[in-house]
């Protein structure tokens, strides 16, 4: 009994961090169609962010939720005004331009703070469940991932902000002629997004190992997930990451963990092979 | 005269032909004056800088304190690093670029074994000598390859009785899914057997895995009295994170074949990394006169930025040491006359202890060390002296068989 309660509770914490690490590509990559593969750096800048603001006394919580989006949010800003502005559009040339930023990032958190920072303990302690002990910090990244999701929807569904995003996306040049300026609103919506990565990644932070490189292990499935998401990118991510992470934590429970892993990469391209257009290009088609 | 595409050939073949050899005939004439070339191959970016940049530091403080004392054989060492990118076909590359066209008199090199492999056969294939300076699997037999790292024989054969005597006799193996990590769980689950233990599980894990929750479930299941990790790299140290998260560090101790070789004691915090038992070949809080002296020195070049020296920047310290002590003792850099120097029972005494060269191995016997992990550093526990490469010395005997060029996977009777 208390073993299926652990499972279970794994099965939904392996899925809240899917969504953790994805929710910021679904608005950069599933909405702008930009396709930033430095996603997995603005992770790691926001877990930079927490564990070198944390390492100077500041409180844990401002480390890991406040500053991070805040530090990666400005970053986003920038790279959107130097760098991403110019390539709208242009897919190829956006994947070799964020690359590039990618190892840029990289070689330059390196030579600024070195490549061994210590990191961050999770906070909250742990409780039990039978026989069992599980990290307290995973129930609360669960509700953090409910969190965002929710903020994401309302910011988009109900206020008029996510509106005009939502319609400059859809069509830029019918959001100018009713008087809204694209290019802001494309800034703003890319440095939200850069946000959202910083903020997975002072959230991640206390269960991760903090190295420049760590962009690398989550860049992967973010994308998986986004990309087998399809077109309605809070909808397609939450239902990508429900599905992927119970098919690769019950793999890796069942099996073992390279099952996981494998299970996770043949699940979503049986599922693209079926859904070309992802899942949401065939069910749930008219949501978020 | 008619001048066809097969004489155009022919003549640019040749001509290629003997500019090659041109350099081989004018290297010998040069021998007198010019620098000793000495190659480093270590990544200094990507995901294996945490490895490679300490082994840059102490091979240029190695080359350094040679030059300093007036060179070997009255010439100056000039030192070469190459930086591979953590990328496995520069490592190939810079491997030619040493042997060809730097004609380097030695290469130090290779971190993975991947990189070792690759490295291997194209500094055999030119002739070129080659160390490795890494604790890795052991099983290499090849006389143009010295390794000076630490094998299973010595570190694990260590590390498991510790834990045993200490902890209980049944353990759960975590480890890295590629050759490391399969080869060294192996040789845990030996030694485990061998102290009248029990295994209970071995789980691989890919180099990006960095969820670890339902392994510490499964952990918890099946209640080990001791966990060991031969986990290696970034993503993998989520799992420690993770199990302290977890509140489990207080619930099963743990020891580690890799921790802290990748500055895994500084990134994690004191609470996570505390009490976790390792076995290596050096720590740089082993305390001994010469290491004290080293460290001063050390210290003293690379200033406060010195990173934390593991057993990788000390055996590669080490390894120009035992090449600069053969050239000393066949008074040439000539590879066969040095290689028959090193083979000759060369023994010095470091600061990570005394290091002797196994004539039939081609690596060395060291003194290993066992220490627990303590507020981000080390505390040795233990000093094992003079251990020797027992598991490659059971496989590989290149005074009998010196054309032998291979990596035996020592077959481990578990």
């Amino acid at each position: 009994m208390d073993y299926a309660v652990v499972v279970a509770l794994q099965i939904l914490s392996g899925v809240a961090t899917l969504v953790i690490v994805s929710l910021g590509l679904a608005v950069v990559f599933g909405m702008m169609r930009v396709i930033n593969l430095a996603h997995g750096e603005f992770l790691m800048l926001g877990g930079y962010t927490a564990i070198l603001s944390y390492g100077h006394g500041a409180n844990l919580w401002l480390a890991i939720l406040v500053l991070p989006p805040i530090v990666v949010g400005l970053i986003g800003a920038v790279v959107e005004r130097l760098l991403i502005r110019r390539l709208y559009g242009r897919m190829i040339d956006t994947m070799l331009a964020t690359w590039g930023l990618s190892l840029a990032f990289i070689g330059g958190v390196t030579m600024l703070f070195g490549n061994s920072n210590t990191g961050v303990s999770a906070p909250l302690g742990s409780f039990e469940v039978g026989r069992f002990h599980v990290a307290s910090y995973d129930i609360f990244l669960m509700l953090a991932a409910c969190a965002l999701s929710a903020i994401v929807w309302a910011v988009l569904k109900l206020t008029p902000a996510g509106l005009i995003a939502r319609g400059t996306m859809q069509n830029a040049e019918m959001a100018a002629a009713l008087g809204v300026a694209p290019d802001r609103v494309y800034a703003i919506t890319f440095s939200a997004g850069a946000a959202l990565s910083g903020l997975a990644g002072g959230l991640i932070a206390p269960v991760a190992g903090v190295l420049p490189t760590m962009g690398t292990a989550y860049i992967a499935k973010a994308f998986i997930t986004v990309i087998t998401g399809g077109a309605a990118m809070l909808t397609g991510t939450l239902v990508a990451s429900a599905l992927l992470g119970t098919v690769s934590t019950v793999f890796t429970f069942v099996w073992t963990p390279v099952f996981g892993e494998v299970a996770l990469l043949v699940f979503a391209i049986v599922l693209l092979r079926l859904l070309p257009r992802g899942i949401t290009g065939r069910f749930l088609r008219r949501s978020l | 005269m008619t001048f066809s595409r097969r004489d155009a050939l022919k003549t640019a073949l040749f001509a290629a032909g003997s500019t090659l050899a041109a350099p081989a005939i004018m290297r010998h004439a040069a021998l007198g004056a010019d620098p000793i070339k000495v190659v480093g191959i270590h990544d200094a970016s990507g995901g294996l800088d945490i490895y490679g940049k300490p082994m840059i530091a102490t091979l240029d403080f190695a080359v350094d304190e040679l030059n300093a004392a007036g060179g070997l054989l009255g010439r100056q060492i000039e030192l070469i690093n190459y930086d591979p990118q953590s990328n496995i076909q520069l490592y190939t590359q810079f491997a030619t670029q040493a042997a060809t066209k730097d004609k380097a008199a030695v290469v130090h090199g290779g971190i993975t074994s991947a990189s070792r492999e690759a490295i291997r056969p194209v500094l055999d294939r030119f002739k070129t000598l080659y160390f490795y300076n890494t604790q890795y699997e052991g099983g290499v037999c090849d006389r143009n390859t010295f390794c000076t790292g630490s094998t299973p024989a010595q570190n694990v054969q260590k590390l498991i009785p510790y834990v045993q005597k200490n902890w209980g006799k049944k353990v759960y193996v975590l480890a890295a899914d590629y050759n490391y990590g399969q080869i060294t769980s192996k040789w845990i689950t030996k030694y485990v057997r061998e102290g009248g233990g029990e295994v209970l599980a071995v789980d691989f894990f890919p180099l990006d895995v960095t969820n670890f929750g339902p392994t510490i479930s499964k952990i918890q299941a099946a209640k080990p009295d001791a966990v060991i990790s031969a986990l290696v790299g970034g993503a993998h140290i989520s799992f420690y994170r993770q199990w302290a998260a977890a509140g489990m560090k207080k619930q099963i101790p743990m020891g580690s074949t890799t921790l802290g070789v990748g500055n895994e004691h500084i990134v994690l915090s004191k609470e996570e990394g505390d009490g976790i038992v390792c076995a290596y070949s050096y720590f740089q809080e082993v305390d001994n006169p010469l290491n004290k002296a080293f460290l001063e020195k050390f210290h003293a070049k690379v200033g406060a930025n010195a990173p934390y020296l593991s057993e990788l920047p000390m055996r590669t310290y080490i390894g120009v040491q035992l090449w600069a002590d053969a050239v000393r003792k066949a008074k040439t850099v000539e590879r066969v006359a040095v290689t028959k120097a090193l083979e000759s029972g060369i023994s010095l005494d470091t600061p990570a202890g005394k290091t002797t060269l196994d004539p039939k191995t081609n690596h060395v016997t060291l003194d290993v060390y066992l220490a627990q992990v303590e507020n981000q550093g080390f505390k040795v526990l233990d000093t094992f002296p003079d251990q020797p490469p027992l598991d490659t010395a059971s496989v590989c005997d290149l005074v009998k068989f010196p054309n032998t060029d291979k990596q035996f996977v020592v077959d481990v009777k578990i």
